[in-house]
Protein backbone atom coordinates (compact mmCIF):
# COMPACT_ATOMS: atom_id res chain seq x y z
CA UNK A 1 0.00 0.00 0.00
CA UNK A 2 1.19 3.52 -0.76
CA UNK A 3 2.37 5.72 2.30
CA UNK A 4 3.23 9.36 2.09
CA UNK A 5 6.06 10.50 4.62
CA UNK A 6 3.68 11.37 7.02
CA UNK A 7 2.17 8.34 7.11
CA UNK A 8 5.42 6.57 7.32
CA UNK A 9 6.68 8.45 9.73
CA UNK A 10 3.79 7.73 12.04
CA UNK A 11 3.93 3.99 11.39
CA UNK A 12 7.93 3.77 12.48
CA UNK A 13 6.96 5.78 15.71
CA UNK A 14 8.04 9.13 14.73
CA UNK A 15 4.88 10.40 16.33
CA UNK A 16 4.59 7.97 19.50
CA UNK A 17 3.89 4.39 19.61
CA UNK A 18 0.08 5.03 19.68
CA UNK A 19 -0.09 6.39 16.53
CA UNK A 20 2.38 3.43 15.18
CA UNK A 21 -0.14 0.97 16.66
CA UNK A 22 -2.80 2.77 14.29
CA UNK A 23 -0.87 2.91 11.43
CA UNK A 24 0.35 -0.66 11.71
CA UNK A 25 -3.37 -1.75 12.34
CA UNK A 26 -4.53 0.75 8.60
CA UNK A 27 -1.98 -1.12 7.14
CA UNK A 28 -3.02 -4.67 8.04
CA UNK A 29 -6.47 -3.88 7.43
CA UNK A 30 -5.54 -1.64 3.95
CA UNK A 31 -4.18 -4.80 2.55
CA UNK A 32 -6.73 -7.08 3.51
CA UNK A 33 -9.04 -4.69 1.47
CA UNK A 34 -6.80 -4.56 -1.06
CA UNK A 35 -6.61 -0.82 -1.15
CA UNK A 36 -3.96 1.79 -2.44
CA UNK A 37 -3.72 4.18 -0.21
CA UNK A 38 -5.39 6.14 2.85
CA UNK A 39 -7.37 8.86 2.51
CA UNK A 40 -7.11 11.78 5.20
CA UNK A 41 -10.59 12.32 7.12
CA UNK A 42 -11.41 14.42 9.70
CA UNK A 43 -15.07 12.98 10.74
CA UNK A 44 -14.79 9.83 12.98
CA UNK A 45 -17.53 8.23 15.37
CA UNK A 46 -16.43 5.29 16.78
CA UNK A 47 -17.40 3.12 19.76
CA UNK A 48 -14.60 3.95 22.48
CA UNK A 49 -16.81 2.74 25.96
CA UNK A 50 -15.80 -0.97 27.05
CA UNK A 51 -19.36 -2.20 29.05
CA UNK A 52 -19.81 -6.04 27.97
CA UNK A 53 -19.12 -8.83 30.37
CA UNK A 54 -16.61 -9.84 28.11
CA UNK A 55 -13.83 -6.79 28.71
CA UNK A 56 -14.26 -6.48 32.38
CA UNK A 57 -10.59 -7.94 32.45
CA UNK A 58 -9.08 -5.71 30.64
CA UNK A 59 -10.61 -2.69 32.19
CA UNK A 60 -9.11 -3.97 35.12
CA UNK A 61 -5.50 -3.43 32.88
CA UNK A 62 -6.89 0.83 32.56
CA UNK A 63 -7.85 2.63 29.89
CA UNK A 64 -4.63 2.77 28.13
CA UNK A 65 -5.07 -1.29 27.52
CA UNK A 66 -8.95 -1.02 26.83
CA UNK A 67 -8.42 1.44 23.71
CA UNK A 68 -4.64 -0.59 22.67
CA UNK A 69 -6.41 -3.88 22.79
CA UNK A 70 -9.96 -2.94 21.51
CA UNK A 71 -9.35 0.40 19.36
CA UNK A 72 -5.93 -0.57 18.10
CA UNK A 73 -5.96 -4.43 17.64
CA UNK A 74 -2.36 -3.77 20.11
CA UNK A 75 -2.12 -6.38 22.88
CA UNK A 76 0.76 -4.63 23.77
CA UNK A 77 -0.70 -1.34 26.03
CA UNK A 78 0.62 2.28 24.47
CA UNK A 79 -0.56 5.65 26.19
CA UNK A 80 -2.91 7.06 24.01
CA UNK A 81 -3.10 10.45 23.38
CA UNK A 82 -5.66 13.03 22.26
CA UNK A 83 -7.21 12.53 19.15
CA UNK A 84 -5.96 14.17 15.85
CA UNK A 85 -9.56 13.92 14.41
CA UNK A 86 -12.66 15.36 14.93
CA UNK A 87 -13.85 12.13 16.91
CA UNK A 88 -17.63 11.60 18.48
CA UNK A 89 -18.60 8.40 20.62
CA UNK A 90 -21.51 6.77 19.55
CA UNK A 91 -24.66 4.92 21.67
CA UNK A 92 -23.22 2.82 24.64
CA UNK A 93 -24.78 0.07 26.77
CA UNK A 94 -25.83 2.42 30.31
CA UNK A 95 -28.09 5.13 30.55
CA UNK A 96 -26.07 7.50 32.91
CA UNK A 97 -29.27 8.58 34.81
CA UNK A 98 -31.75 5.79 34.09
CA UNK A 99 -29.19 2.83 34.86
CA UNK A 100 -30.94 1.52 37.78
CA UNK A 101 -33.93 1.55 35.39
CA UNK A 102 -32.28 -0.89 33.09
CA UNK A 103 -31.09 -3.12 36.12
CA UNK A 104 -27.25 -2.80 34.94
CA UNK A 105 -24.81 -3.04 38.12
CA UNK A 106 -23.57 -0.30 39.59
CA UNK A 107 -20.19 -1.18 38.92
CA UNK A 108 -20.35 -0.72 35.37
CA UNK A 109 -21.88 2.80 35.59
CA UNK A 110 -18.77 3.61 37.58
CA UNK A 111 -16.92 2.32 35.34
CA UNK A 112 -18.80 3.53 32.01
CA UNK A 113 -18.07 7.34 33.42
CA UNK A 114 -14.68 7.03 34.50
CA UNK A 115 -13.68 6.00 30.99
CA UNK A 116 -16.35 8.82 29.53
CA UNK A 117 -14.36 11.35 31.84
CA UNK A 118 -11.10 9.72 30.43
CA UNK A 119 -11.73 9.47 26.79
CA UNK A 120 -13.91 12.53 26.92
CA UNK A 121 -10.64 14.77 27.99
CA UNK A 122 -8.76 13.22 25.11
CA UNK A 123 -11.41 14.66 23.06
CA UNK A 124 -14.20 11.99 22.29
CA UNK A 125 -16.90 14.09 22.03
CA UNK A 126 -19.11 12.19 24.17
CA UNK A 127 -22.55 12.68 21.67
CA UNK A 128 -23.37 8.68 23.19
CA UNK A 129 -26.52 8.23 20.39
CA UNK A 130 -26.33 6.02 16.83
CA UNK A 131 -27.71 9.40 15.35
CA UNK A 132 -24.60 11.62 15.43
CA UNK A 133 -26.12 13.86 12.39
CA UNK A 134 -29.55 14.48 15.06
CA UNK A 135 -26.68 16.30 17.61
CA UNK A 136 -24.60 17.82 15.57
CA UNK A 137 -22.25 15.56 13.66
CA UNK A 138 -23.81 16.71 10.16
CA UNK A 139 -20.73 15.65 7.41
CA UNK A 140 -20.83 17.67 3.99
CA UNK A 141 -21.05 15.91 0.82
CA UNK A 142 -17.95 14.43 -0.29
CA UNK A 143 -16.48 14.81 3.03
CA UNK A 144 -14.01 11.61 3.76
CA UNK A 145 -15.60 10.11 7.11
CA UNK A 146 -14.80 6.91 9.31
CA UNK A 147 -18.37 5.94 11.03
CA UNK A 148 -19.75 2.90 12.75
CA UNK A 149 -22.84 1.97 13.28
CA UNK A 150 -24.48 0.49 10.16
CA UNK A 151 -27.95 2.89 10.84
CA UNK A 152 -25.62 6.10 10.58
CA UNK A 153 -23.63 4.97 7.91
CA UNK A 154 -25.81 4.34 5.22
CA UNK A 155 -27.76 8.05 6.16
CA UNK A 156 -24.03 9.71 6.23
CA UNK A 157 -23.33 8.27 2.22
CA UNK A 158 -27.08 7.82 1.10
CA UNK A 159 -28.75 11.00 2.61
CA UNK A 160 -25.86 13.49 3.22
CA UNK A 161 -23.49 12.51 0.26
CA UNK A 162 -20.52 12.24 2.85
CA UNK A 163 -18.60 9.22 2.29
CA UNK A 164 -17.65 6.34 4.67
CA UNK A 165 -17.78 2.88 4.86
CA UNK A 166 -19.07 0.72 7.65
CA UNK A 167 -15.61 0.92 9.52
CA UNK A 168 -15.69 -0.83 13.22
CA UNK A 169 -14.19 -0.52 16.44
CA UNK A 170 -10.40 -0.87 15.69
CA UNK A 171 -10.33 1.16 12.55
CA UNK A 172 -11.81 4.00 13.89
CA UNK A 173 -9.57 4.00 16.95
CA UNK A 174 -6.84 3.61 14.67
CA UNK A 175 -8.55 6.63 12.79
CA UNK A 176 -9.05 9.20 15.65
CA UNK A 177 -5.15 9.35 16.14
CA UNK A 178 -3.97 9.22 12.70
CA UNK A 179 -6.79 11.25 10.83
CA UNK A 180 -6.41 8.24 8.09
CA UNK A 181 -8.85 5.59 6.46
CA UNK A 182 -8.15 2.99 3.96
CA UNK A 183 -9.11 4.58 0.61
CA UNK A 184 -11.54 1.82 -0.41
CA UNK A 185 -15.59 0.98 -1.12
CA UNK A 186 -17.80 4.22 -0.52
CA UNK A 187 -14.54 6.63 -0.37
CA UNK A 188 -14.42 5.96 -4.25
CA UNK A 189 -16.65 7.56 -6.48
CA UNK A 190 -17.25 5.22 -8.92
CA UNK A 191 -18.15 2.70 -6.08
CA UNK A 192 -21.41 4.79 -5.60
CA UNK A 193 -23.50 4.25 -8.35
CA UNK A 194 -26.66 2.53 -8.31
CA UNK A 195 -26.78 -1.65 -8.96
CA UNK A 196 -30.62 -2.35 -8.55
CA UNK A 197 -33.31 -0.60 -9.76
CA UNK A 198 -36.41 -1.44 -7.22
CA UNK A 199 -40.04 -0.56 -8.88
CA UNK A 200 -42.21 0.29 -5.51
CA UNK A 201 -45.57 -1.02 -6.41
CA UNK A 202 -47.31 0.06 -3.16
CA UNK A 203 -47.34 3.62 -1.29
CA UNK A 204 -44.36 3.74 0.51
CA UNK A 205 -45.79 7.23 2.96
CA UNK A 206 -45.33 6.30 7.14
CA UNK A 207 -42.51 5.27 8.96
CA UNK A 208 -43.45 1.76 9.19
CA UNK A 209 -43.84 1.40 5.49
CA UNK A 210 -40.04 3.05 4.55
CA UNK A 211 -39.49 0.32 7.29
CA UNK A 212 -40.70 -2.87 5.76
CA UNK A 213 -39.34 -1.86 2.35
CA UNK A 214 -36.13 -1.44 4.03
CA UNK A 215 -35.83 -5.21 5.34
CA UNK A 216 -37.45 -6.62 2.73
CA UNK A 217 -35.08 -4.93 0.31
CA UNK A 218 -31.68 -5.00 2.47
CA UNK A 219 -32.20 -9.34 2.62
CA UNK A 220 -31.82 -9.20 -1.38
CA UNK A 221 -29.64 -6.82 -2.27
CA UNK A 222 -27.47 -7.56 0.76
CA UNK A 223 -24.44 -4.68 0.21
CA UNK A 224 -25.13 -3.60 -3.36
CA UNK A 225 -26.39 0.15 -3.82
CA UNK A 226 -30.16 -0.21 -4.59
CA UNK A 227 -31.76 2.45 -6.66
CA UNK A 228 -35.72 3.49 -5.50
CA UNK A 229 -38.30 4.57 -7.98
CA UNK A 230 -42.15 4.38 -7.89
CA UNK A 231 -44.72 5.19 -5.69
CA UNK A 232 -42.74 6.79 -2.77
CA UNK A 233 -43.57 9.90 -0.94
CA UNK A 234 -41.29 12.77 0.10
CA UNK A 235 -39.28 11.07 2.40
CA UNK A 236 -38.37 12.54 5.79
CA UNK A 237 -35.11 12.31 7.82
CA UNK A 238 -37.12 10.01 10.59
CA UNK A 239 -38.65 7.54 7.91
CA UNK A 240 -35.24 7.32 5.70
CA UNK A 241 -33.59 6.84 9.04
CA UNK A 242 -35.59 4.39 9.83
CA UNK A 243 -35.77 2.56 5.87
CA UNK A 244 -31.63 3.09 6.08
CA UNK A 245 -31.61 1.27 9.74
CA UNK A 246 -33.82 -1.62 8.33
CA UNK A 247 -31.64 -1.96 5.18
CA UNK A 248 -28.58 -2.40 7.54
CA UNK A 249 -30.04 -4.84 9.39
CA UNK A 250 -31.26 -7.29 7.30
CA UNK A 251 -28.47 -7.05 4.95
CA UNK A 252 -25.53 -4.47 4.67
CA UNK A 253 -26.47 -1.95 2.44
CA UNK A 254 -24.21 1.15 3.09
CA UNK A 255 -25.49 3.40 0.24
CA UNK A 256 -28.99 3.69 -1.92
CA UNK A 257 -30.34 6.47 -4.13
CA UNK A 258 -33.93 8.00 -4.41
CA UNK A 259 -33.57 10.01 -7.35
CA UNK A 260 -35.19 13.81 -7.00
CA UNK A 261 -34.28 13.44 -2.96
CA UNK A 262 -31.32 12.10 -2.31
CA UNK A 263 -27.62 14.35 -3.16
CA UNK A 264 -26.06 12.03 -5.50
CA UNK A 265 -29.01 11.15 -7.82
CA UNK A 266 -31.11 14.12 -9.65
CA UNK A 267 -32.83 11.26 -11.56
CA UNK A 268 -32.48 7.38 -12.60
CA UNK A 269 -29.34 7.85 -15.26
CA UNK A 270 -27.14 9.98 -12.62
CA UNK A 271 -27.63 7.17 -9.74
CA UNK A 272 -26.70 4.89 -12.32
CA UNK A 273 -23.85 7.14 -13.38
CA UNK A 274 -24.08 6.00 -16.97
CA UNK A 275 -24.05 2.37 -16.13
CA UNK A 276 -26.70 -0.32 -17.63
CA UNK A 277 -29.37 -1.32 -15.11
CA UNK A 278 -29.15 -4.97 -15.33
CA UNK A 279 -30.63 -5.81 -12.10
CA UNK A 280 -34.64 -4.96 -11.18
CA UNK A 281 -36.46 -5.94 -8.14
CA UNK A 282 -40.42 -4.89 -7.49
CA UNK A 283 -42.08 -4.09 -4.19
CA UNK A 284 -46.01 -5.16 -4.02
CA UNK A 285 -48.02 -6.15 -1.57
CA UNK A 286 -46.42 -9.83 -1.32
CA UNK A 287 -43.08 -7.95 -0.30
CA UNK A 288 -44.43 -5.90 2.13
CA UNK A 289 -46.55 -8.94 4.14
CA UNK A 290 -43.23 -10.51 3.46
CA UNK A 291 -40.83 -8.15 5.47
CA UNK A 292 -44.34 -8.00 8.03
CA UNK A 293 -44.33 -11.66 8.59
CA UNK A 294 -40.21 -12.30 8.81
CA UNK A 295 -40.68 -9.06 11.33
CA UNK A 296 -43.26 -10.48 13.72
CA UNK A 297 -41.57 -13.47 15.60
CA UNK A 298 -44.53 -13.10 18.59
CA UNK A 299 -47.65 -15.34 19.58
CA UNK A 300 -48.40 -14.14 22.52
CA UNK A 301 -50.56 -11.04 22.22
CA UNK A 302 -49.64 -9.45 26.03
CA UNK A 303 -47.29 -7.52 26.07
CA UNK A 304 -45.18 -6.42 28.56
CA UNK A 305 -42.25 -3.83 27.12
CA UNK A 306 -42.92 -1.70 24.36
CA UNK A 307 -39.38 -0.19 23.09
CA UNK A 308 -39.74 2.80 20.90
CA UNK A 309 -36.91 4.88 19.29
CA UNK A 310 -34.45 2.97 17.32
CA UNK A 311 -32.38 4.55 15.91
CA UNK A 312 -32.93 7.41 18.36
CA UNK A 313 -36.19 9.59 17.84
CA UNK A 314 -36.18 12.49 16.45
CA UNK A 315 -37.83 15.47 18.81
CA UNK A 316 -40.67 15.41 16.55
CA UNK A 317 -41.06 11.51 17.39
CA UNK A 318 -41.10 11.96 21.38
CA UNK A 319 -43.58 14.34 20.91
CA UNK A 320 -45.63 12.05 19.38
CA UNK A 321 -45.58 9.23 22.17
CA UNK A 322 -46.00 12.20 24.36
CA UNK A 323 -49.09 13.78 23.18
CA UNK A 324 -50.62 10.34 22.96
CA UNK A 325 -50.13 9.10 26.04
CA UNK A 326 -50.66 12.72 27.81
CA UNK A 327 -52.93 12.61 30.92
CA UNK A 328 -53.34 8.58 30.43
CA UNK A 329 -51.97 5.89 32.17
CA UNK A 330 -49.72 2.76 30.68
CA UNK A 331 -51.45 -0.44 31.68
CA UNK A 332 -50.12 -1.76 35.11
CA UNK A 333 -48.45 -4.86 33.64
CA UNK A 334 -46.56 -3.02 30.54
CA UNK A 335 -43.10 -0.56 30.44
CA UNK A 336 -42.62 1.17 28.01
CA UNK A 337 -39.18 3.37 27.17
CA UNK A 338 -38.57 5.53 24.49
CA UNK A 339 -35.07 6.48 23.14
CA UNK A 340 -33.51 10.13 22.04
CA UNK A 341 -30.02 11.56 22.26
CA UNK A 342 -29.31 13.35 25.21
CA UNK A 343 -29.02 16.86 23.58
CA UNK A 344 -32.89 15.99 22.05
CA UNK A 345 -33.64 14.77 25.56
CA UNK A 346 -32.92 18.47 27.34
CA UNK A 347 -34.85 19.77 24.71
CA UNK A 348 -37.44 16.97 25.48
CA UNK A 349 -37.56 17.99 29.13
CA UNK A 350 -38.56 21.37 28.23
CA UNK A 351 -41.04 21.04 26.24
CA UNK A 352 -42.49 18.88 28.75
CA UNK A 353 -42.81 16.12 26.61
CA UNK A 354 -40.55 13.94 29.45
CA UNK A 355 -43.12 14.77 32.04
CA UNK A 356 -45.89 13.81 29.61
CA UNK A 357 -44.17 10.47 29.36
CA UNK A 358 -43.08 9.77 32.80
CA UNK A 359 -46.23 10.96 34.54
CA UNK A 360 -47.94 8.05 31.95
CA UNK A 361 -45.85 5.43 33.39
CA UNK A 362 -43.26 5.08 30.54
CA UNK A 363 -39.13 6.24 30.69
CA UNK A 364 -37.10 8.42 28.49
CA UNK A 365 -33.94 6.86 28.03
CA UNK A 366 -30.79 8.09 26.49
CA UNK A 367 -27.48 6.93 25.63
CA UNK A 368 -28.31 3.44 25.12
CA UNK A 369 -31.32 0.67 23.79
CA UNK A 370 -32.41 -2.83 24.72
CA UNK A 371 -29.86 -4.64 22.23
CA UNK A 372 -26.50 -2.71 23.06
CA UNK A 373 -26.56 -2.82 26.43
CA UNK A 374 -28.95 -6.52 26.58
CA UNK A 375 -30.93 -5.07 29.24
CA UNK A 376 -34.93 -5.28 28.75
CA UNK A 377 -37.34 -4.99 32.01
CA UNK A 378 -36.90 -7.49 34.20
CA UNK A 379 -39.16 -10.06 33.51
CA UNK A 380 -39.86 -9.10 30.40
CA UNK A 381 -41.42 -12.13 27.97
CA UNK A 382 -42.82 -10.77 25.26
CA UNK A 383 -41.58 -7.11 23.76
CA UNK A 384 -43.15 -4.93 21.14
CA UNK A 385 -41.10 -2.12 18.88
CA UNK A 386 -41.46 0.10 16.00
CA UNK A 387 -38.41 -0.44 14.75
CA UNK A 388 -37.31 -3.16 12.37
CA UNK A 389 -33.90 -3.14 13.48
CA UNK A 390 -34.74 -3.84 17.04
CA UNK A 391 -37.25 -6.33 16.03
CA UNK A 392 -34.28 -7.91 13.57
CA UNK A 393 -31.93 -8.39 16.51
CA UNK A 394 -33.89 -8.56 19.89
CA UNK A 395 -34.89 -12.18 19.40
CA UNK A 396 -31.56 -12.91 18.25
CA UNK A 397 -30.15 -11.08 21.83
CA UNK A 398 -32.45 -11.03 24.28
CA UNK A 399 -33.95 -14.13 23.02
CA UNK A 400 -37.26 -12.77 23.59
CA UNK A 401 -40.14 -12.58 20.89
CA UNK A 402 -40.69 -9.17 19.20
CA UNK A 403 -43.84 -7.29 17.47
CA UNK A 404 -43.45 -5.08 15.13
CA UNK A 405 -45.15 -2.19 14.30
CA UNK A 406 -46.16 1.29 13.51
CA UNK A 407 -45.47 4.16 16.60
CA UNK A 408 -49.65 4.27 17.37
CA UNK A 409 -49.84 0.39 17.53
CA UNK A 410 -47.31 0.52 19.71
CA UNK A 411 -48.31 3.32 22.12
CA UNK A 412 -51.74 1.71 21.76
CA UNK A 413 -49.96 -1.75 23.15
CA UNK A 414 -48.25 -0.26 25.69
CA UNK A 415 -51.74 1.67 27.50
CA UNK A 416 -53.64 -1.77 26.38
CA UNK A 417 -51.08 -4.29 27.89
CA UNK A 418 -51.94 -6.53 24.50
CA UNK A 419 -50.88 -6.14 20.93
CA UNK A 420 -52.98 -3.77 18.95
CA UNK A 421 -50.77 -3.68 15.63
CA UNK A 422 -51.70 -5.93 12.72
CA UNK A 423 -50.72 -4.90 8.67
CA UNK A 424 -53.04 -2.48 7.61
CA UNK B 1 -1.62 -40.70 -4.49
CA UNK B 2 -4.16 -41.38 -6.54
CA UNK B 3 -6.37 -42.40 -3.19
CA UNK B 4 -5.30 -38.74 -1.79
CA UNK B 5 -5.43 -36.76 -5.12
CA UNK B 6 -8.88 -37.96 -5.54
CA UNK B 7 -10.19 -36.58 -2.27
CA UNK B 8 -8.31 -33.62 -2.04
CA UNK B 9 -9.17 -30.21 -4.44
CA UNK B 10 -6.71 -27.19 -4.43
CA UNK B 11 -8.14 -24.08 -4.31
CA UNK B 12 -5.87 -20.82 -5.23
CA UNK B 13 -7.22 -16.90 -3.53
CA UNK B 14 -5.83 -14.32 -2.21
CA UNK B 15 -4.20 -13.57 1.25
CA UNK B 16 -6.41 -11.60 3.53
CA UNK B 17 -4.91 -12.18 6.85
CA UNK B 18 -1.05 -14.54 6.86
CA UNK B 19 -0.77 -17.18 8.13
CA UNK B 20 -1.41 -21.05 8.17
CA UNK B 21 -3.94 -23.64 9.93
CA UNK B 22 -6.06 -26.42 9.34
CA UNK B 23 -9.29 -27.82 10.94
CA UNK B 24 -12.82 -29.04 9.80
CA UNK B 25 -14.72 -27.33 7.86
CA UNK B 26 -18.18 -25.37 8.91
CA UNK B 27 -19.64 -24.07 6.18
CA UNK B 28 -22.79 -21.56 5.82
CA UNK B 29 -24.57 -19.81 2.52
CA UNK B 30 -25.72 -17.44 4.90
CA UNK B 31 -23.99 -14.21 5.22
CA UNK B 32 -22.99 -13.66 9.11
CA UNK B 33 -23.48 -10.60 11.64
CA UNK B 34 -20.79 -10.44 14.58
CA UNK B 35 -23.19 -8.06 16.43
CA UNK B 36 -26.55 -9.34 17.12
CA UNK B 37 -25.64 -12.34 15.10
CA UNK B 38 -23.25 -14.53 17.18
CA UNK B 39 -22.15 -14.79 20.68
CA UNK B 40 -18.92 -14.17 21.64
CA UNK B 41 -18.57 -16.39 24.89
CA UNK B 42 -19.29 -19.40 22.89
CA UNK B 43 -18.30 -18.72 19.27
CA UNK B 44 -21.75 -20.00 18.84
CA UNK B 45 -24.07 -18.00 15.31
CA UNK B 46 -27.54 -16.93 17.26
CA UNK B 47 -29.56 -15.08 14.53
CA UNK B 48 -32.81 -16.17 14.24
CA UNK B 49 -33.23 -17.11 10.50
CA UNK B 50 -29.77 -18.37 10.22
CA UNK B 51 -28.80 -21.94 9.02
CA UNK B 52 -26.14 -22.24 11.69
CA UNK B 53 -28.07 -20.91 14.43
CA UNK B 54 -27.12 -22.79 18.04
CA UNK B 55 -23.78 -24.42 16.30
CA UNK B 56 -20.18 -22.92 17.21
CA UNK B 57 -17.28 -22.08 15.09
CA UNK B 58 -14.84 -22.60 17.53
CA UNK B 59 -11.74 -24.03 16.46
CA UNK B 60 -13.26 -24.75 12.43
CA UNK B 61 -12.65 -23.28 9.34
CA UNK B 62 -15.30 -21.14 8.86
CA UNK B 63 -16.47 -21.04 4.89
CA UNK B 64 -19.13 -18.23 4.20
CA UNK B 65 -20.52 -15.38 1.62
CA UNK B 66 -19.58 -12.66 4.13
CA UNK B 67 -20.35 -10.35 6.30
CA UNK B 68 -23.49 -8.34 6.69
CA UNK B 69 -25.29 -6.20 9.48
CA UNK B 70 -23.70 -3.74 12.33
CA UNK B 71 -20.53 -2.48 12.42
CA UNK B 72 -19.85 -4.47 16.13
CA UNK B 73 -19.22 -7.35 13.63
CA UNK B 74 -15.21 -6.63 13.62
CA UNK B 75 -15.70 -5.92 17.70
CA UNK B 76 -17.50 -9.04 18.16
CA UNK B 77 -15.31 -11.23 16.32
CA UNK B 78 -11.95 -9.97 17.89
CA UNK B 79 -14.00 -10.90 21.91
CA UNK B 80 -14.37 -14.02 20.23
CA UNK B 81 -10.15 -14.61 19.85
CA UNK B 82 -10.52 -12.82 23.59
CA UNK B 83 -11.95 -15.21 24.55
CA UNK B 84 -10.57 -18.37 23.20
CA UNK B 85 -13.57 -19.53 20.62
CA UNK B 86 -12.70 -17.93 17.11
CA UNK B 87 -12.60 -20.27 14.41
CA UNK B 88 -9.17 -21.37 13.22
CA UNK B 89 -9.25 -19.83 9.94
CA UNK B 90 -11.82 -17.98 7.33
CA UNK B 91 -12.41 -17.95 3.86
CA UNK B 92 -15.28 -15.94 2.43
CA UNK B 93 -16.44 -14.65 -0.81
CA UNK B 94 -17.45 -10.84 -0.34
CA UNK B 95 -14.93 -8.47 0.57
CA UNK B 96 -16.74 -5.82 2.83
CA UNK B 97 -15.24 -3.56 5.15
CA UNK B 98 -16.79 -5.64 7.88
CA UNK B 99 -15.26 -8.89 6.69
CA UNK B 100 -11.42 -7.41 6.21
CA UNK B 101 -11.81 -6.08 9.53
CA UNK B 102 -12.86 -8.89 11.45
CA UNK B 103 -10.54 -11.31 10.17
CA UNK B 104 -7.59 -8.84 10.90
CA UNK B 105 -8.61 -8.22 14.45
CA UNK B 106 -9.57 -12.54 14.73
CA UNK B 107 -5.73 -12.96 14.11
CA UNK B 108 -6.93 -16.28 12.05
CA UNK B 109 -5.78 -17.29 8.54
CA UNK B 110 -7.89 -15.83 5.99
CA UNK B 111 -8.29 -15.93 2.38
CA UNK B 112 -10.85 -14.30 -0.18
CA UNK B 113 -11.13 -14.13 -3.95
CA UNK B 114 -10.58 -18.26 -4.80
CA UNK B 115 -10.53 -19.36 -8.28
CA UNK B 116 -13.74 -21.99 -7.73
CA UNK B 117 -16.75 -20.77 -5.31
CA UNK B 118 -15.81 -22.14 -1.80
CA UNK B 119 -19.26 -22.48 -0.87
CA UNK B 120 -19.54 -24.87 -3.25
CA UNK B 121 -16.64 -27.40 -3.25
CA UNK B 122 -16.50 -27.34 0.83
CA UNK B 123 -18.55 -28.53 2.65
CA UNK B 124 -19.35 -29.31 6.38
CA UNK B 125 -16.57 -31.69 7.99
CA UNK B 126 -14.63 -31.58 4.99
CA UNK B 127 -10.83 -31.25 6.03
CA UNK B 128 -9.19 -27.72 5.08
CA UNK B 129 -5.69 -26.59 5.42
CA UNK B 130 -5.58 -23.00 4.62
CA UNK B 131 -2.10 -21.57 3.59
CA UNK B 132 -3.21 -17.71 3.55
CA UNK B 133 0.75 -16.62 2.63
CA UNK B 134 0.71 -18.49 -0.33
CA UNK B 135 -3.41 -17.98 -0.66
CA UNK B 136 -3.95 -22.23 -1.13
CA UNK B 137 -6.19 -23.95 0.31
CA UNK B 138 -6.24 -27.53 0.26
CA UNK B 139 -10.12 -29.69 0.62
CA UNK B 140 -9.68 -33.21 1.79
CA UNK B 141 -12.85 -34.11 1.51
CA UNK B 142 -15.21 -36.06 4.21
CA UNK B 143 -17.30 -37.81 1.96
CA UNK B 144 -15.16 -39.99 -1.25
CA UNK B 145 -16.46 -38.27 -4.71
CA UNK B 146 -17.89 -40.37 -7.16
CA UNK B 147 -15.41 -43.15 -8.13
CA UNK B 148 -13.35 -43.51 -10.19
CA UNK B 149 -13.50 -46.68 -12.96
Amino acid sequence: MHLTDHERGMRDGDHGPAKAKAMDLLIRYGEALGAERLVETNNVAGAFNASTPSVRELVKRGFDTVFSELNLDSQETVPIPKMAASTCQLITGIDNDNWAIQGIPEELVVQQKAAEAHFGALGINMFATCTPYQVGNVPVKGEHCAWMESSAVVYCNSVLGARTNTEGKESTGAAALTGRIPYWGYHIPENRRGTHLVEVDVEVDDIMDWGLLGYWLGEIVQEDVPVLTGRLKQPSLIKLKHFGAAAASSGGVEMYHVPGVTPEARDVDEAFGGRTITERLRYGPAERRLAYDNLNCAQERDVDFVMLGCPHNAIEQVATIALAVEGKKLHPNTQMWVHTPRALREVAARNGYVKMIEDAGGVVMSDTCPAISRYAPKGTRVIATDSAKQAHYLPAILGLPVWFGTVQDCVATALTGTWQGALR
Amino acid sequence: MSELSDRTIILHGRKVVPGVAEGEALVTRDTISGWGGINEREGTVIERRHELRGVSFKDKVLVFPGAKGSSGYSAYFHMTRLNGVNPKAMIFVKMTTKAALGAVVTHTPTVTELDQDPLSVIETGDWVRVDADRGIVEVTKHRSRAPVA
